[in-house]
């Protein structure tokens, strides 16, 4: 598939990636974890150990307290930032998961990055996302709405039919079993449960589609 | 000739301190060991930052060896292990093996002056 998609309704161009753009893109994302946190705990009360709701608001609500000094970064060194944050604060799996994910970002994007850099950069923190995890798609993870999307990234889909590809991604672990993960230790009892790290995944990337979408 | 250290990491406060307990009651004082449980709240969980303070705690220049429990106790120190100083990086592993029994045979081990390696091997010889 081809990454190279420079003619796109919305890229990531630097003009319009300012301070106050990345005060709302990250603020967007940190908010609609916050708000789903009831959700994202019954999910994993249901095939995990319940905890990654509180667990990711802890996360999210330090990247809130320090919005205006984020917001002010480079966009490699916010998204370090957001990682470290998340790495400290979060505990359990998610936090080094996610916290590598947004390390890895910071690490492979470029200041002020085209689409298709971003693309490339999303691909790379995947790859990242998988070792930490030493898991891969279909193990009813973060990484079955992470690979998927960034695939529709790359294709040069628009914000709108990102976000309905997320959050379908997220649903579509319901009847997958989990083999890797605490629910893994439910084996066939994990079948018919959305994955709360699917679900968190698709709330991040519907948060930035919005934001993105609104022009 | 320094002694191998030890580090266990459970979700639980009470396992670790039970576990590290239970090392020092077969090896003594000699062994540096640390443990550390609950998460960044002192809920149940872990915690990188603990995880990085108990490796300084029970760091030896024969390098450390930890043991974990659950899943996020094994990511949280494989990335506490990949943010340390490049020249301890390298000194320290994760043993694939049962918390309780990895601890005690590794410290057991470590206190005979066994390398990082063997440390690791005759621990991880439990696992099935």
């Amino acid at each position: 598939m081809a990454v190279t998609t420079e003619n796109t309704p919305r890229s990531l161009d630097v003009d319009w990636l300012d301070r106050e753009r990345k005060r709302r893109l990250i603020g967007a994302v940190a908010e609609r974890i916050v708000a789903h946190v009831d959700e994202l705990t019954a999910l994993d009360a249901a095939i995990g150990d319940g905890d990654h709701g509180y667990n990711m608001k802890r996360g999210f609500e330090a990247v809130l307290q320090d919005l205006d000094s984020l917001s002010a970064m480079s966009l490699p060194d916010l998204l370090k930032a957001v990682g470290m944050k998340l790495v400290t604060k979060v505990g359990g799996a998610s936090g080094p998961l996610y916290g590598t994910l947004f390390l890895a970002l910071g690490k492979e994007l470029p200041a002020e990055p085209s689409r298709a850099q971003a693309a490339i950069a999303f691909g790379a923190a995947i790859v990242a996302v998988r070792a930490r995890g030493k898991s891969d798609a279909g193990q009813k993870t973060m990484l079955d709405v992470l690979i998927p999307t960034q695939r529709a990234f790359a294709a040069g889909c628009d914000a709108a039919d990102l976000k309905k590809a997320a959050l379908a991604a997220a649903e579509a672990t319901a009847p997958m079993r989990a083999t890797r993960g605490r629910a893994s230790f439910l084996g066939e009892r994990s079948i018919g449960h959305v994955d709360p790290g699917a679900r968190s995944s698709s709330l991040m990337i519907a948060a930035l589609c919005d934001e993105f979408g609104e022009g | 000739m320094s002694i191998v250290g030890i580090v266990i990491v459970s979700h639980s406060p009470k396992v670790a301190e039970g576990a590290a307990d239970m090392v020092r009651q077969m090896v003594g004082r000699e062994v540096p060991l640390a443990w550390t449980g609950g998460g960044p709240t002192g809920e149940l969980g872990t915690s990188f930052e603990a995880i990085t303070e108990a490796i300084h705690r029970a760091w030896s220049d024969a390098g450390v060896a930890i043991l974990v429990d659950l899943g996020g106790a094994e990511t949280n120190s494989e990335m506490a292990i990949e943010m340390l100083a490049e020249e301890k990086r390298g000194r320290v592993v994760i043993c694939n093996a049962p918390i309780v029994e990895g601890a005690v045979i590794a410290a057991t081990e470590a206190s005979g002056g066994a390398n990082l390696a063997t440390v690791r091997r005759t621990a991880e010889e439990l696992s099935p």
